[in-house]
């Protein structure tokens, strides 16, 4: 691509997408502290305890079996 | 003057993982983020979560943050990023409103369907290289600003700026449109 179409795309794309100042303005329009501290206060998921009886799973049969481990990973 | 109107204060407050430091940075720095986010993302309620997203970021890696550094430019880099992750999950599913996209074209010589599949088209590219050509030249931001939010040299904007408008270029010919 030469200098001249980089120029003529870039033109393209400018007036196709003009800046967002222009459309919709770039000025935050609420104070989003609430919806900040709802965030920070939110609990944290909880793992749900088959999640960690599939991870215990996988620990013994790695612990018993460690030729599975090459496997395991090239399939993670 | 209250120990948390001294800037350097609240920053030191906030590495401790001080809450009211935070909250002061977070209304001293929320509009800026926001501005910076929503020029990339370019729909005002995605740019609000992903401020909120940012904010959460910064909070959790307040231990990280070195208190003789400015605020600011390390905010504005987590939120590059937090606005790069959001495009690489949602971009394919993105489209402009309608009342974003017809009413302001700026140029009536182009035709609404050339600019339509450029719009198209350029939000389909990689999101590493749409965010450096939104911010380089539909935004015009500085390639220093760029380069720093992106944590890469202005070279590699350059060039991330380049490939983007040779890949634009390549799928409007692929469509059979001539820019």
């Amino acid at each position: 691509m030469n200098e001249h179409d980089q120029k003529r795309i870039e033109q393209l794309l400018q007036k196709s997408l003009p800046p967002v100042s222009v459309q919709v303005g770039a000025d935050l329009r609420r104070d989003l502290w609430p919806a900040m501290l709802q965030r920070i206060e939110a609990r944290p998921a909880s793992v749900p305890w088959f999640d960690w009886a599939l991870l215990a799973a996988v620990a013994a049969w790695c612990a018993f079996f460690p030729g599975a481990i090459p496997v395991l990973l090239y399939h993670l | 003057m209250p120990v948390l109107e001294q800037p350097s204060e609240v920053l030191r407050q906030f590495c401790h993982g001080d809450i009211d430091a935070f909250e002061v940075l977070f209304r001293q720095h929320q509009s800026e983020v926001y501005g910076w986010i929503v020029r990339m993302v370019r729909d005002p309620a995605t740019a609000e979560d992903l401020t909120v997203e940012t904010f959460w970021r910064i909070y959790r890696a307040h231990a990280r943050f070195d208190p003789s550094r400015n605020f600011g430019p390390w905010a504005r880099c987590i939120a590059t990023h937090a606005a790069l992750d959001h495009l690489k999950t949602a971009r394919p599913e993105i489209d402009l409103p309608d009342d974003l996209a017809s009413p302001l074209l700026p140029n009536p010589a182009i035709s609404e369907e050339l600019r339509r599949k450029t719009a198209h088209a350029f939000r389909r590219l990689p999101a590493k290289l749409q965010v450096a050509a939104t911010l380089a030249l539909i935004e015009e931001q500085s390639q220093k600003d760029i380069a720093n939010a992106l944590g890469i040299s202005t070279g590699a904007v350059k060039l991330r700026v380049f490939r983007a408008l040779r890949l634009l270029r390549k799928e409007l010919k692929r469509q059979g449109l001539e820019p």
